[in-house]
C-alpha cells in the first residue's frame, strides 16, 4: 500500500522544492540621477532653449568686445559722413544683402527728366554718382514717370577706404560700435535690475510668507500700496529728479519692480511651509533658519530663476521704452532703446537705422523668454523623462 | 500590560480663530491617556479633530487650553531649546501623505539622517552612513536606496522612508497621523504589520489616527472615537466593537463592511442624529464599565449602565 493516494494528494515525489530567489521587488533599475542631473537633462532636451542659449552667448560676447571690432569710437561725431548707409568688404558684392553702401529709392515725376531732377535734388546733386533706371515713361500727367535711383554715396563722398558695416547715424557715428555697446547697456541694466529685484523680492517675500500670521498681513498691505501707484507715475518723477543715466534707470525699474518678484516667493513659501515635510524637519527639533535653508529654499529656488529669467526682458523692454520716449540713457550713451528712438525718426528715408537695433532687441527679449521657458520645464520634476 | 501612563492628555483644547468673531473648536475638552507599550487608536469622521489632537500633543500646534504630559513632563510649557530637543527625541511623529512628507530635493540619506544630524547622535560620517543603511534595513528596504530621491520610490515604500526618519532618533512614543489612509490595501496591511513588529522590537508606544475602523481594530489595544473635536467613547478595543454604547460609535461600527456578501444582505446602516440627545444637561465623559468610558448625560448614563447588564 505504499502508493496509496489518499484523498487524491499526489505523490510527494513530484514535489520540487521552491528555491528561493533574492527579492527584487524593492529594487530600482533606473540609474541614480540627483535632481540638478535631470534637470539638466530636460533643459538640454528641449532645443529652442538651447539655441536660445547659445545665441544668448554670442550676443554677450558681442557686447563685450563687439565695438573694438572697428576703429570708430561710440562718439566719433562727424557730419560730413552722416547717415552712410551699410557697407561691409567682400559683402558688398553680394546685391541683395544691402551692404553694398549705397542708398537707394524710386522718384516720380510727370516726365522721366522731371523724375532725375527729383532724384538728384535728393542726393546731394551729385550727379555723376547715381545711376539711373527708368522704370516707367510715363504719359505727362502728374507721378506717371517712375525712375530707380542708385546713390553711391561713399563715391561721392571720397570715401571708398571706409566701410562702416551697419552705417552710421544722424551724427556720423558708427552704428556698428553703438549697436553693441548699447546692447551692453541694456543688457547690464537689466541684469542688474533683475538682481536687485531677485534680492529685495526673495527676502521680502520668504520673510512675509514664512512668519506668516499679523506680519505677513502687514507686509502685504504695505506691498499693495507699492503695487497701487502706477509704476509708470514713479519712474517718470523719479527720472525727471534723478540725473540721467544708467543707475538711475537701474534705481527706477527696481524701486517698483520687486514686487512680482516678492509675491511669487511669499505664495510659494507659504504653499511649502506647510508642506508635511517641513512638519516633519519640525516635529525633529530643526531650528527656523535650518529649515528655510534646508527644506524651503531648494524648493522655492526654481520659480525664483525662472521668475528672475522672465525679469530681465522685461527690464530690457521697460529701460528701451523709457528712452524711447526720452526720459532713458542720456547722449552720448546709447543703448538699444535710444537707437530704436533714433532710427524710428528716420525710418523711411533711412531704415537700417532702426532694423538692426529692433532685430537685435527682439532676439534678446525671445532668448530669454525661451531660456525661461526651458528652465521651467527643467525645475519641474514632472517634466523629467 | 503594566498600567505606566506614558502621555496623559487632560482637557486639551484647540481653537482656530478664523475671523475676529468665528472660532472652529477643533479639539473641544479631550482627555485620554496612553500606557507604555500600546497601541491607542483614535478614529473618527474627516474633520472631528483626530490629526489636530496629533499635532497639538507633539507642539506642531499650541494648545488653546489644557495640558499634555509626557514621561511626567508638561510638554507645553515653555522650554530652553535643550529640552525641547529632548522631547523631540523621545516622540515622534509618521505623516499621512508620504508624496509631500519627504523633501523631493534631498536623497532618502539625507532624510532618514536628518535626526541624526539634529541631536548629533553618529560620531563621523561613518558612523551616519551606517545607522542610515541599518534603519533602512529595519523597515525593509535596500541600503542601496539611501542615495535615491523621493520620487523614486513607490507611497509605500515612501512611507516606510518617513518610518525610518521618525525611528532614527530612538523614540518612545510615536504618533501615526493617518499613516496608512493614502496607500492602497495591500501595501496598508505591509506597513501596519511593520509598525507591529517595531512595536514588539523596540518597545514603542503609538497613538494611531485612522478611519479605516477594521485597521484600528486590528491593531489598536484601546480605541478613542472621536466626534466634532469630543472624545464620544473609549474603551479597550474588543470591548468597544462588543458593547458599543453611545450612538455614534454604533453609527460608525455598523459602516464597517465585511467581504461576505450573505452579511452584507443585511447589515443595517444606523445612522447617527446628534439632536437625540438631551440637550437640558452639558454631557460629561463618564465610566460607565472599568475601562469604558462615554460622553453622555446623567440620564444616559444609567441607560448605558441597564444596557451593558442586560448583555
Amino acid at each position: 500500500m505504499a502508493t496509496n493516494h489518499h484523498n487524491n494528494e499526489p505523490p510527494k515525489e513530484l514535489f520540487v522544492p521552491h528555491e528561493r530567489k533574492e527579492d527584487t521587488s524593492e529594487q530600482i533599475s533606473k540609474p541614480s540621477r540627483s535632481f540638478f542631473q535631470d534637470a539638466r537633462r530636460t533643459f538640454f532636451k528641449n532645443k529652442a532653449a538651447v539655441l536660445s542659449v547659445i545665441l544668448m552667448i554670442i550676443i554677450i560676447i558681442m557686447s563685450i568686445i563687439g565695438p573694438y571690432f572697428n576703429d570708430y569710437g561710440m562718439d566719433d561725431q562727424d557730419l560730413s559722413r552722416a547717415k552712410m548707409p551699410p557697407r561691409a568688404p567682400v559683402l558688398e558684392n553680394v546685391p541683395f544683402l544691402g551692404l553694398e553702401g549705397t542708398l537707394q529709392s524710386n522718384f516720380r515725376g510727370e516726365t522721366v527728366e522731371e523724375a532725375t531732377e527729383n532724384a538728384v535734388m535728393r542726393y546731394d546733386n551729385a550727379e555723376e554718382y547715381i545711376d539711373i533706371n527708368v522704370l516707367s515713361e510715363g504719359d505727362g500727367s502728374d507721378d506717371s514717370a517712375e525712375v530707380e535711383a542708385t546713390y553711391n554715396i561713399y563715391e561721392a563722398k571720397d570715401m571708398q577706404d571706409q566701410y562702416f558695416w551697419l552705417g552710421t547715424d544722424q551724427l556720423g557715428r558708427d552704428q556698428w560700435t553703438r549697436i553693441w555697446l548699447g546692447t551692453r547697456v541694456s543688457l547690464i541694466i537689466a541684469f542688474v535690475a533683475a538682481a536687485i529685484d531677485l534680492l529685495i523680492g526673495v527676502a521680502y517675500g520668504g520673510i512675509s510668507g514664512y512668519y506668516g500670521g499679523r506680519v505677513d498681513n502687514i507686509m502685504q498691505r504695505i506691498l499693495e500700496i507699492l503695487i497701487g501707484i502706477p509704476n509708470l507715475v514713479v519712474i517718470f518723477l523719479l527720472l525727471v529728479v534723478l540725473e540721467p543715466g544708467i543707475m538711475s534707470i537701474v534705481l527706477a525699474l527696481t524701486i517698483t519692480g520687486w514686487t512680482g518678484m516678492a509675491r511669487i516667493v511669499r505664495g510659494e513659501v507659504l504653499k511649502q511651509k506647510n508642506e508635511e515635510y517641513v512638519l516633519a524637519a519640525r516635529t525633529l527639533g530643526q531650528s527656523n533658519g535650518k529649515i528655510i535653508r534646508k527644506h524651503l529654499m531648494p524648493n522655492v529656488a526654481g520659480i525664483i530663476i525662472i521668475n528672475t529669467m522672465f525679469t530681465i526682458p522685461s527690464a530690457i523692454f521697460f529701460e528701451a521704452f523709457l528712452s524711447f520716449i526720452g526720459l532713458g540713457i542720456a547722449p552720448p550713451e546709447a543703448s538699444l532703446g535710444a537707437l530704436i528712438d533714433a532710427g524710428f525718426k528716420v525710418f523711411r528715408l533711412y531704415p537700417y537705422m532702426v532694423l538692426w537695433p529692433a532685430i537685435l532687441i527682439s532676439v534678446i527679449m525671445i532668448t530669454f523668454n525661451l531660456i525661461g521657458d526651458g528652465l521651467r520645464d527643467a525645475f519641474d520634476p514632472k517634466m523629467h523623462k | 500590560m503594566e498600567n505606566e501612563k506614558v502621555l496623559e492628555v487632560k482637557n486639551l483644547q484647540k481653537h482656530f480663530k478664523l475671523g475676529r468673531k468665528s472660532v472652529v473648536k477643533a479639539v473641544n475638552d479631550i482627555s485620554f491617556d496612553i500606557y507604555k507599550g500600546e497601541t491607542f487608536g483614535l478614529v473618527g469622521e474627516s474633520g472631528c479633530g483626530k490629526s489636530t489632537t496629533g499635532r497639538t500633543i507633539i507642539r506642531l500646534h499650541d494648545a488653546t487650553g489644557g495640558d499634555v504630559i509626557f514621561n511626567n513632563e508638561n510638554v507645553h510649557e515653555k522650554k530652553s531649546k535643550k529640552e525641547l530637543l529632548k522631547l523631540n527625541r523621545k516622540m515622534q511623529m509618521i505623516f499621512q501623505d508620504p508624496s509631500s512628507s519627504l523633501n523631493p530635493k534631498m536623497t532618502v540619506m539625507d532624510i532618514v539622517a536628518e535626526g541624526i544630524d539634529i541631536h548629533k547622535l553618529a560620531k563621523n560620517e561613518e558612523d551616519r552612513k551606517q545607522r542610515v543603511q541599518e534603519l533602512l534595513e529595519t523597515v525593509g528596504l535596500n541600503k542601496e536606496h539611501a542615495t535615491r530621491f523621493p520620487h523614486e520610490f513607490s507611497g509605500g515604500q515612501r512611507q516606510r522612508i518617513g518610518i525610518a526618519r521618525a525611528l532614527a532618533v530612538e523614540p518612545d512614543f510615536i504618533i501615526a497621523d493617518e499613516p496608512i489612509s493614502a496607500l492602497d490595501v495591500s501595501i496598508q496591511a505591509q506597513v501596519v504589520n511593520l509598525l507591529r513588529r517595531l512595536q514588539r522590537d523596540q518597545n514603542l508606544t503609538y497613538l494611531f489616527i485612522a478611519h479605516d475602523l477594521s485597521m484600528v481594530k486590528y491593531i489598536s489595544d484601546r480605541i478613542g472615537v472621536m466626534y466634532f473635536g469630543n472624545m464620544v467613547e473609549l474603551a479597550e478595543s474588543d470591548e468597544l466593537y462588543r458593547n458599543p454604547l453611545h450612538p455614534y460609535t454604533k453609527s460608525l461600527l455598523s459602516a464597517i463592511p465585511l467581504p461576505d456578501p450573505d452579511y452584507e444582505r443585511y447589515r443595517k446602516r444606523v445612522s447617527y442624529d446628534p439632536t437625540g440627545h438631551d440637550t437640558t444637561e452639558e454631557p460629561e465623559f463618564r465610566e460607565v464599565t472599568p475601562g469604558h468610558w462615554v460622553r453622555c448625560t446623567t440620564k444616559e448614563f444609567e441607560q448605558y449602565k441597564k444596557e451593558l447588564a442586560s448583555k
